[in-house]
This record gives C-alpha cells, structure tokens and sequence, in this order.
C-alpha cells in the first residue's frame, strides 16, 4: 500500500528542516557542544550563536535582541505569556479576554485560568473568521489584564486585525499578546509597527527544527520569571539552552526573512489554482473561511457528502498527507472547534479537509493530488448513504 | 502505514456488499451526517434466513470497514443468528480497532437490528433479540443528537473489559 510518491500537503502541522538549516546546526551537536554559560573559548562560541540566532529571529518581526526569549515551544510561549501576566495582573483584574477559534496552547491555558477563579471572554468570530473589533472593545472592563487573539489561524489561515487590537488593548491600558505561530514567515509582522506587547513564536513552522519557539516579550512589559535555574534568558526562562535548535531556529528565521515577499507570492499562486481547481473539477465542495487576508498556503474545503478521515487515509495511500476537522481525526470526537465557532454545520465540518502548500510544493504535485482527490471524492460517494439527491 | 490493520484497510478501500437492494424484505438506518456517521442497510429474506444484504455508508474509514465486514457477516445466517451478532464480534472480525474507533463499529450492529426490526414490523413476527430494541432510541436532538460522551463512556467500558 505504501506510495512511492510523497506529496506534503500539511505545512502548517509541520514543516522539514531545509539544508542551510541543518548544516548551520550540525556543527553545535559535536565540536561546537560548549555550555554558553561556560567561560571558556567553546562556551562563548556557544553563546554567541546563541546571540546571532537571537538577532537574526528579532530582526524577522521587527524586534530587539533583548526582547527575544526562547522557549521550547510556541505552546509554552503561549502558556508563559497568558498565565504570568494573569498572576502578575490579579491584584488589578481577573479578566482575560481570547477568542473561540485559538490554538488548544492558548484555549487550554486559559481553562486553567478559569479553574484558579479567572473570567475569560471567547469572542466569536464571523463566517468568515475574523473577530469583531467593536465586541472586543465591548468585552473590555476595568479588571481586564490581557487580550490574547491569534495573529493567523492554524486551520483556516484567517488573519485578524493585528494592529487595531493592538490600538484598543493599549487605549485601555490593557496587554496583548498574539499567537504568531502560524504568521511567522507567512505574513509580514513588526512588532513594533503593530504595537504588540508579546507574541509567541515556533521554529519547526518555519523550516526550522521541532523543540525550539520564543516569546516576544516587549521592552518595558514586566512578564514574571517562568522556569527557575541558573539564569538563562536574562533570568525569565532558565535551563541550558537548546543550542542546536536555536542556532536552527534563528538560521531559518533569516531564510524567512530574506525570502519571505517571494515565499508568499508563491504560495498564493499554488494555493489560488489549487482552490480553483478543485471547484472546476468537484461538485458540491465548499470553500471554509476567507481568501483574503488569510494565510498563503492554505486552503480549508470541504466536501460534501463525504468524511473527512475516510478522504484523508485514501489520499495517504496516494502518498499524499492532509489534516482533516472531522470528529473521526481528534482525540475528543468532537469535530474542529475553529470551524464550529465560524458557524460551520458538523455534517460540513466532517467532510472538511486543510491542504497546506509549502516551499517545496510544486504545480505537479498538486495536479497529481487533484487527480487522486477526484477519484477519492467519486469513490467515498459512491459508498455514502447521503449524496445531492437524498441531501443531509 | 496507518493507524488501521490490513483487515480493515482492506474492507475499507474494497468495500463488500455496497448499494441499495431493490424491493428489500427490510431496511435499517443508523447514525446521522451531524454526528459524523450514518449507515444504510437493505436486506432480503428467504425462510428467516438473511439471502443478501447492501449497505451505504457516509463515515470515516473503520465506519466503511465495518459496516463491509458486518454485511459479509449476516449474509446467509438466520435472522435470530444475525440478531445474537454484537458489536465485539464486528470488532473482533476487523481483527480490532484503535480504541479511539471503536464506537465506528457500534454502527453497523445497530443499523441491522433496525433492518431486521423493519422487516418483523412489516411482517409481524417477533424475534427474542430485537426485545426492547428501538430504532429511534439514541437520536435524540441533545448534543446535536451525537452523544460523544456517551460514546467515551462505551469506548472506556470496552477498554476497561477487554
């Protein structure tokens, strides 16, 4: 059943590590080793990779050095972000507002919030994906502490209004941190243009290694200490640093910089046939969320009359991998809380399936998945017990 | 390569038993779209012996596989053998599914008995199995009528009597 043929259609699960990426690392798992805490000449040379990656990830979104603290993970980013600053805001305000379609990293940090007695508001979002800027500044109220709304969406690519939340957050004397993940390498982003106070950030997104993110923590933002050791990361994040990965980290952060306006006008293109192929060759398939102001590479479609794991595994035996929001996929059974805030019914959210094209995607490799989704779609129809005819 | 044994990839890519019978003895619907799943199965009747049985399945890959499996299972028992046929016994001739599908499979034991219910209605004979069997039972609207906590609670039970 294996495929000889692999086409990746999941960029924004994970992304592989490109070559100037992993030749810039090899050299600090063997003779460049050193502990950057260590005085002599191996540990300084450690430390300073430590300090060209910092810069080299600041410079991506507009930031200083000092104000780049890394992390394991954008998860832990996003978990040290929201519930240190509501610890550190409490004697203020117990109020934390998010939005419905957040990554579990940050939805998950905030239902423990919850549990210690904090409110949190989930802002809806519209059909299309976007938060309403007027029912965030509604939702303010004087014990609010922070506004956390993602930058882009894991699922549906939308890109929220960055800089306007900023404007609000800050006209109430409100923090904002925004989950970046997604945006990083896909979108433009200066911090300080937005005016954002933090934002959580992940290398394995950006062709860098797995195990390695960072937080963006504004000069002049007083985020408490989160993990306690020998004073790593200014004395905020302790523990010997993942050195291989932040050299990684940083080294993709500047290939993404370097290439970032080509990268995104060539994941347009490839993205934009593929949806418009897909609506040539399929009927009844249903575009999920906004093509504008949406992540480049991706595209959220469903289609109808189908399941979504069933389409993802037949595709998996042609080699090709995709994400799907069906129930049948995750862990809970329950189907994509992103798609079910945008006000998606289930039965549509089932047969929903995320492609995600990437840098090393070609126009043939999406000819081939548009010939072997035809054949998957025309198969699974065959077999369902609902179709256009007898309807949901 | 997946979560799934060869068995069930298998009756999920080469479905046996696929379509719709014309003019069936009995017919059974489970599930719903919302919910992920839905199977529908048609049988014929000779002598209280189950002579054919299709089925059309909107669902996921061990909701194909499963209602394939269990159509080549009731094909040529007695209603009352067809009937005593359990959701482990679906399971089991899969030759087992990852725990978090093991609900898939509760579909096609259910959508049977409402076949054979269908046919004893229509011909007002009486089986023991189908005592206190309703076809309507858990479509209630509650939860979109997709009971997933229910679902965990059984998926738990098995696990935990396996």
């Amino acid at each position: 059943m294996e495929n000889e043929r692999k086409i990746y259609l999941d960029y924004s699960a994970t992304t592989p590590v490109k070559e100037a990426v992993l030749a810039e690392m090899i050299p600090y798992f063997t003779e460049r080793f050193g502990n950057p805490s260590s005085l002599y000449t191996v540990g300084q040379d450690s430390k300073n990779a430590i300090s060209v990656a910092r810069e080299r990830v600041a410079a991506l979104i507009g930031a200083q050095p000092g104000e780049i603290y890394f992390t394991s993970s954008g998860t832990e980013a996003d978990n040290w972000a929201v519930i240190e600053t509501a610890h550190a805001k409490a004697a203020k305000g117990r109020h934390i507002i998010t939005s419905a379609i957040e990554h579990h990293a940050l939805l998950h940090s905030c239902e423990h919030l919850e549990k210690e007695g904090f409110e949190v508001t989930y802002l809806g979002v519209d059909a299309e994906g976007f938060i309403s800027l007027a029912e965030l500044e509604a939702a303010i109220r004087p014990d609010t502490t922070l506004i956390s709304i993602m930058f882009a969406n894991n699922e549906v690519g939308t890109i929220q209004p960055v800089a306007e939340i900023a404007q609000i957050a800050k006209a109430h004397g409100v923090l904002f941190h925004t989950d970046a993940v997604q945006a990083l390498g896909n979108v433009e982003i200066d911090v300080k243009a937005l005016g954002v106070d933090m934002l959580s950030m992940s290398g394995h997104k950006i062709y860098g290694p797995k195990g390695i993110g960072a937080l963006y923590i504004r000069r002049g933002v007083n985020l408490p200490t989160h993990m306690y050791g020998g004073g790593q990361e200014s004395g905020k994040r302790a523990g010997t640093e993942n050195l291989t990965g932040i050299v990684g980290f940083g080294k993709a952060a500047q290939l993404s910089k370097e290439n970032l306006a080509a990268h995104i006008a060539k994941l347009t293109e490839l993205r934009n046939y593929f949806v418009e192929q897909v609506q040539a060759r399929i009927q009844d398939v249903q575009v999920n969320g906004n093509l504008e102001r949406r992540l480049p590479g991706n595209a959220n479609i469903t289609f109808k009359y189908i399941e979504g794991e069933a389409l993802l595994l037949l595709l998996d035996m042609k080699g090709i991998a995709v994400s799907t929001g069906s129930a049948c996929s995750s862990a809970s059974l329950t189907p994509s809380h992103v798609l079910s805030a945008l006000g998606v019914p289930w039965e549509i959210i089932h047969g929903s399936i995320r492609f995600t094209v990437g840098d090393f995607t070609t126009k043939e490799d999406l000819d081939y998945t548009l010939d072997a989704l035809t054949e998957a779609v025309a198969k699974l129809r065959s077999i369902s017990s609902v179709s256009k005819d007898s309807g949901w | 390569m997946s979560m799934y044994n060869d068995k069930v990839i298998d009756h999920f890519t080469n479905p046996h038993n696929v379509g719709e019978l014309e003019n069936p003895d009995g017919e059974g619907t489970y599930g719903s779209p919302v919910c992920g799943d839905m199977m529908k199965i048609s049988i014929k009747v000779t002598d209280d012996v189950i002579t054919d049985a299709r089925f059309k399945t909107f669902g996921c890959g061990s909701a194909i596989a499963s209602s394939s499996v269990a159509t080549d299972m009731i094909i040529g028992k007695t209603i009352d053998e067809a009937l005593a046929i359990t959701n482990k016994d679906v399971l089991d001739e899969l030759g087992g599914l990852p725990p978090i599908k093991i609900h898939c499979s509760v579909l096609a034991d259910h959508a049977i008995k409402s076949a054979i219910y269908d046919y004893a209605q229509k011909n007002g004979k009486t089986y023991a199995g189908l005592a206190g069997f309703d076809p309507n039972a858990d479509e209630s609207d509650h939860n979109h009528g997709c009971d997933v906590e229910n679902n965990m609670d059984e998926i738990v039970n098995k696990l935990t009597k396996r």
